[in-house]
């Protein structure tokens, strides 16, 4: 949405593809105040972000939308096909922003298959959108922002969260502020602490975990079994790359930012001039700095084409992503970006 | 399973109830919201079987990615569920293979 | 430890603690916020402008003597670290942000827990109120608990009983 704002404002006119029929990706998920910069949208919640934006993109006179529509191809004479089960759109954009996010990674254990086990971000969407809440009682794996966050939504739609667990011997990620406000709502924070399995006649009914040493080694006698109906998994996310994939974009496979990421400069541009990323799907990271990239790209990309995007902001702006980045939690995302530049296009 | 009724910070506009059929059994749902929220509302859980081991499947990432919650819906095999929104009258089964087009 | 499971400790607390005197005089805002979040809300929140923050990245800093215990800092904070405290009539009051429904009663008695949700304590609901967000739409609710004074710094949650 950043993008194409940033593009339309400058004179350019743009085309906003999503497969949802709401625009936002994950912010429409989210109820909790965001951080950042206040002038930037600090303090709102992730929904009201995502609605603000949403209704600027729709009232713009040079953005259009094609909602429920998913771009499932992209070739090499520079054509884009976005089609749903009934229509198919073809079309022939100048500059292309690719900003699909991310999907969310998945561990091994036994009958991980079974219904009741459940990604972190479907629980999220199953909740806070459609206001459906698939089980009782959760135990979360994973102690990054995600798994905490959606253990405090839980709590805020009355389920029971009986633990988040996580393998590592520190929180995995998660802001300590994320992680105190469960703690104190009594959601404890099993450290060093993995899941073997997840049992029941046809869906989870408990799950059985167990402690680990500092090798990630199980211990024998310090399991636990919790008697739940679902297992969230909040293990990590990885850029959902498969357009860029299709259209010979370089990549590299990245631990720091997820997996294979897109190289790309400080624009967003990639080894394709007139493609660029922006958000998770260039590497995981942060809501702010997504918004951030997109307007970046939005704005290079404008000025490519000769419109009159200012130069001094797109500086303005990347200077913003630098300070936000100066944080300690911004470490393995600077490692990772500068592995990816020492790679070269 | 259930739907939320208090919330702090959301609120969910009623929406109209529809009628739909779940494996012959008459149900009933939210016009527009997925076929798979109605069903995990209703304390639905399993949407098809594995193909070889047959072994129960539900829906995974509830936005279109995995393809866990395929399932036959009006005779169509392999409706992504979790993305398709629900309309009244529709014959909704557990896909238990492939899926057979028809 | 603080950076295991983010629970702050008394020598972090420390660092951002008003003192009893200070406590005792009208509610005074604490911040339990130890990492540098890039983050800003709280400064602007503030019509006293007692809170500043060297660069986005830094941890705020609250101007006891000048904080008037107004609130708006407790509603604005995304990471729901700021509270209000007070020690009155032999008592110790607690104003905290509650994003939960439904919402308490005023009269209300609860169980106190601390910041690892044990319960160590009996506290009653004194007041229940909102006050507007960062950007003035949204509105977080506020809850104002009472404990024994000597539990002032322990209580940071309640859970209400059924």
């Amino acid at each position: 949405m950043n993008a194409a704002l940033a593009a339309a404002d400058a004179g350019a006119s743009a085309l906003v593809v999503d497969r949802f029929q709401s625009l936002g990706g994950q912010l429409v998920k989210q109820t909790h105040k965001f951080f950042g910069w206040t002038t930037r949208g600090a303090g709102a919640r992730g929904f009201e972000l995502a609605q603000n934006w949403e209704a600027n993109v729709k009232n713009h006179p040079r953005i259009q939308t094609l909602l429920g529509f998913e771009v499932i191809g992209a070739y090499r004479d520079g054509t884009w096909i976005a089609a749903d089960l009934e229509d198919l759109h073809k079309i022939k954009p100048k500059r292309v922003v690719i900003a699909t996010g991310a999907s969310e990674r998945m561990i091994t254990f036994e009958n991980n298959d079974y219904p009741g086990v459940y990604g972190a971000g479907a629980v999220q969407t199953l909740m806070n959108v459609y206001g459906v809440l698939p089980g009782e009682k959760y135990l979360i794996v994973g102690s990054g922002n995600v798994g905490v966050i959606v253990a405090y939504q839980l709590l805020q739609a009355q389920a029971r969260v009986e633990a988040v667990i996580d393998v590592l011997p520190r929180l995995g990620g998660a802001y300590w502020v994320h992680a105190a406000k469960i703690q104190r709502a009594g959601v404890p924070i099993l450290l060093k602490r993995t899941i073997t399995g997840v049992y029941g006649t046809d869906s989870v009914e408990r799950a059985e975990t167990v402690g680990v040493d500092d090798n990630f080694q199980p211990v024998p006698g310090t399991e636990i079994t919790f008697s739940v109906d679902v297992v969230l998994l909040a293990v990590g996310l990885t850029p959902l790359n498969e357009l860029l994939f299709e259209l010979g974009v370089k990549e590299y496979y990245i631990p720091e930012l997820g997996g294979f990421v897109p190289w790309h400069d400080e624009s967003g541009r990639t080894s394709q001039p007139e493609i660029f990323v922006a958000g998770d799907v260039a590497g995981i990271e942060e809501a702010t700095t997504a918004a951030l990239q997109g307007r970046i790209s939005g704005l290079q990309s404008a000025l490519d084409l000769g419109y009159a995007a200012s130069k001094e902001e797109i500086e303005e702006l990347k200077e913003l992503l630098c300070q936000f980045r100066q944080s300690s939690l911004s470490e393995k995302v600077l490692q990772g970006l500068e592995r990816l530049h020492a790679k070269g296009v | 399973m259930r739907r939320i009724t208090v919330h702090p910070i959301l609120s969910f506009p009623p929406k109209k109830k529809v009628k739909f059929t779940f494996e012959g059994q008459v149900i009933e749902g939210l016009e527009g919201e997925p076929i798979a929220a109605a069903l995990v509302a209703d304390g639905i859980y399993k949407m098809r079987e594995s193909i070889n081991l047959h072994r129960p499947r539900g829906f995974f990432c509830a936005i279109g990615n995995c393809s866990s919650c395929l399932m036959v819906v009006d005779g169509t095999p392999n409706v992504r569920t979790c993305i398709t929104p629900l309309k009244e009258g529709m014959k909704v089964e557990v896909q238990k293979d492939k899926g057979v087009l028809r | 430890m603080i950076e295991v499971d983010g629970v702050p400790t008394m020598e972090d607390l420390k660092t951002s603690m008003p003192t009893k005197e200070r406590m005792h005089k009208k509610p005074v805002a604490m911040h339990e916020c130890y990492q540098d979040i890039p983050c800003d809300p709280c400064v602007l929140s503030c019509p006293a402008k007692c809170i500043t923050m060297e660069t986005l990245v830094s941890t705020p800093k609250i101007n006891h003597e000048a904080c008037t215990g107004c609130g708006l800092c407790v509603a604005a904070c995304p990471g729901i670290a700021i509270f209000l405290l007070e020690l009155k009539d032999n008592r110790g009051l607690i104003t905290l942000a509650y994003e939960f429904a439904p919402l308490p009663g005023p009269g209300e008695v609860v169980d106190g827990l601390d910041r690892h949700g044990k319960e160590v304590c009996e506290a009653k609901v004194e007041k229940v109120y909102s006050l507007p967000g960062i950007d003035k739409k949204t509105k977080t609710s506020l809850v104002r608990i009472s404990v024994p004074p000597e539990k002032i710094m322990e209580v940071r949650f309640f859970r209400r009983r059924e």
